[in-house]
């Protein structure tokens, strides 16, 4: 535990001593607030609720969480800081799960400053603020998730290019589990039940279902069990790295 | 040349085992790197890893850490096993990497708490461990700067000031001196000296004045084996120029000196080095390494051959460590 915070607290030191945080969240501002107003007609519709804006978190995600993601391990290996850092006194996990969070912190801060989109709809109208914190939450666990495969595909690779674009790849293949074009591959040949299950991988339709506005537990779990997975696959991966 | 031995004390009997390789075998695919090595460090000994670049220093010294996961056997620190307890075996581990990687965008500071904190340090004892290291390497100046920015010679000392934090029983260090100049040599040799009395060190070089300076013994290893386990004497002792004599003889009669000096039993060979100011310097070289100082002396005196500069040669470990590490043919 104890562990896990000081590394927490390094890598989340670690994104804000390099501007990449600092563009990260320009850009994620940027295009979050610009796809709300202009691709999302959010005054057109003329409804007070942040629909629009969040329901291009996944796109977003898609691109811009692989690249925090993309230097956790691979970086280390790369510079060879990885040696120091495993031969602390840190557990796999623990480092795993310190380096995970801060990232996932740090996309919570990003977050957490879409604020002004809030307090416009809330000068608007009268949003239902249930939906949209229900909405954060969401997107805020779905963020989690790609992280996690991020943080995984990071630990195959010394390569940041590399675990950017196998980043990118797998979560689009979540992202869009459920939708015609992952599906229609699928049916005609396969079962229904594997159909169904890999429908049900869709971060898509997790998501939308929470933006809903009802945060049900199995969301939450099927985001909570998406993440584990990964940070457990990541834990093998970098404990096999030490007998390749 | 004259050199003072540096007789490091056999200091084997007695002394604490701190490090313990047994059977240590790495196999990369199927490149074998470190083939079946074994040895112990006790509490006061500096061993010094010799070998050629690629023989297999390195990768001992992962496995060792914990870093690398060996193909076969098994390393012990303080009595932890470094595979099935290795939170306990790296608390005892002092480590500097090769090449002494450092996160580049924090500075030496906020490194040194990272290490620190993550060792289990923390307020006051924090604060002073680090400001002890920080002023035993000589850091002050350049605590606020990211390490990016750093020389090689004050990123090699960020690397050893994160070794030594926690003041461990244990230090592993790979090249410790690379990229040094030569007063930041002579003071981090220094600051191992100090150390040895209380530490097991492992170091490895491949620079073979470092091992008459700092080291209690010396291993040799090539192409992943241990070639020779043995104290730096020891090591001079292999060498054939081990108890040469060295003596400065007139031109005119150095040709009768040199053959009536080869046709004694005790010597092996004399070799004639260049002429200078009248007189020629011959190295008489002994078989299997006999004091024969005083058989070339008395020799010389018998003929009343005038001579000057006599002296003993110590051996050199570079001939040693070519022998040892080249291949053979």
């Amino acid at each position: 535990m104890r562990t896990t915070w000081v590394v927490f607290r390094r890598e989340l030191a670690s994104y804000f001593a390099t501007p990449v945080a600092y563009v990260f969240i320009v850009i994620f501002l940027a295009l979050a607030g610009s796809l709300t107003f202009f691709l999302g007609n959010f005054f057109d519709r003329g409804q007070a609720d942040l629909q629009p804006f969040f329901m291009f978190h996944p796109w977003l995600y898609l691109f811009l969480i692989p690249a925090i993601a993309m230097r956790m391990w691979a970086e280390e290996r790369k510079t060879g800081t990885i040696e120091l850092f495993l031969t602390l006194p840190v557990s796999i996990p623990a480092a795993v799960i310190g380096k995970f969070l801060a990232a996932w912190a740090f996309t919570g801060i990003a977050l957490v400053l879409t604020f002004p989109v809030w307090l416009t709809v809330q000068w608007l109208g009268e949003p239902d603020h249930g939906v949209i914190l229900a909405s954060y939450v969401g997107s805020f666990l779905m963020a989690g998730a790609f992280l996690a495969i991020g943080a995984c595909m990071s630990a195959i690779t010394r390569n940041q290019a590399i675990a950017f674009v196998l980043g990118a790849v797998v979560c689009f293949l979540f992202t869009v589990s459920g939708s015609p074009i992952v599906i229609n591959f699928f049916s005609g040949w396969a079962p229904q039940a594997v159909i169904d299950t890999i429908a049900s991988f869709s971060f898509l339709t997790h998501f939308s279902a929470i933006v809903r506005g009802v945060i049900d537990i199995r969301d939450v779990v099927f985001f909570g069990s998406a993440i584990a997975l990964f940070l457990f696959a990541n834990v093998v991966l970098v404990d096999l790295a030490k007998s390749r | 040349m004259v050199e003072t031995a540096i007789a490091g004390p056999a200091a084997r009997t007695g002394a604490e085992t701190m490090i313990s390789i047994r059977g240590l075998s790495k196999h990369f695919g199927s490149i074998v790197a470190v083939d079946d090595v074994s040895f112990q460090v006790a509490r006061g000994e500096v061993l010094g890893f010799l070998g050629p670049n690629g023989a297999g220093k390195s990768t001992t010294m992962k496995m060792a850490t914990g870093f690398l996961s060996p193909t076969a056997g098994t390393a012990t620190v303080c009595g932890f096993e470094i595979q099935d307890r290795p939170i306990e075996a790296k608390r005892h581990i002092g480590y500097l990497p090769e090449g002494a990687p450092a996160y580049p965008d924090m500075t030496p500071a906020g490194f040194l708490d990272f290490c620190a904190s993550i060792r289990g340090m923390s307020g006051a004892e924090k604060r002073r461990q680090i400001a002890d290291v920080v002023d035993r390497i000589d850091l002050g100046e350049v605590l606020h700067q990211p390490i990016d920015t750093l020389s090689k010679g004050f990123k090699r000392r960020v690397g050893l000031a994160q070794a030594l934090v926690h003041d461990p029983d244990v230090l592993i260090l790979d090249e410790p001196t690379d990229g040094l100049d030569p007063n930041q040599k002579h003071e981090v040799r220094g600051l191992i000296q100090e150390l040895s009395a209380r530490k097991a060190i492992i170091i490895s070089t491949h620079i073979l004045e470092e091992v008459h300076a700092v080291c209690s013994r010396a291993i040799v290893i090539a192409r992943g084996r241990i070639v020779a386990d043995d104290t730096p004497h020891g090591l001079e002792a292999r060498s054939r120029h081990y108890n040469a004599v060295a003596v400065t003889i007139p031109m005119p009669m150095h040709d009768a000196a040199r053959a009536e000096l080869l046709r004694h039993p005790k010597v092996a060979a004399v070799e004639a080095g260049v002429p200078t100011n009248g007189s020629v310097t011959l190295l008489v070289i002994p078989r299997n390494g006999v004091d024969i100082v005083g058989d070339v002396g008395g020799t010389l005196r018998a003929r009343q051959w005038p001579f000057d500069q006599i002296r003993v040669e110590q051996g050199r470990l570079d001939d040693v460590f070519r022998i040892l590490t080249l291949p053979q043919i």
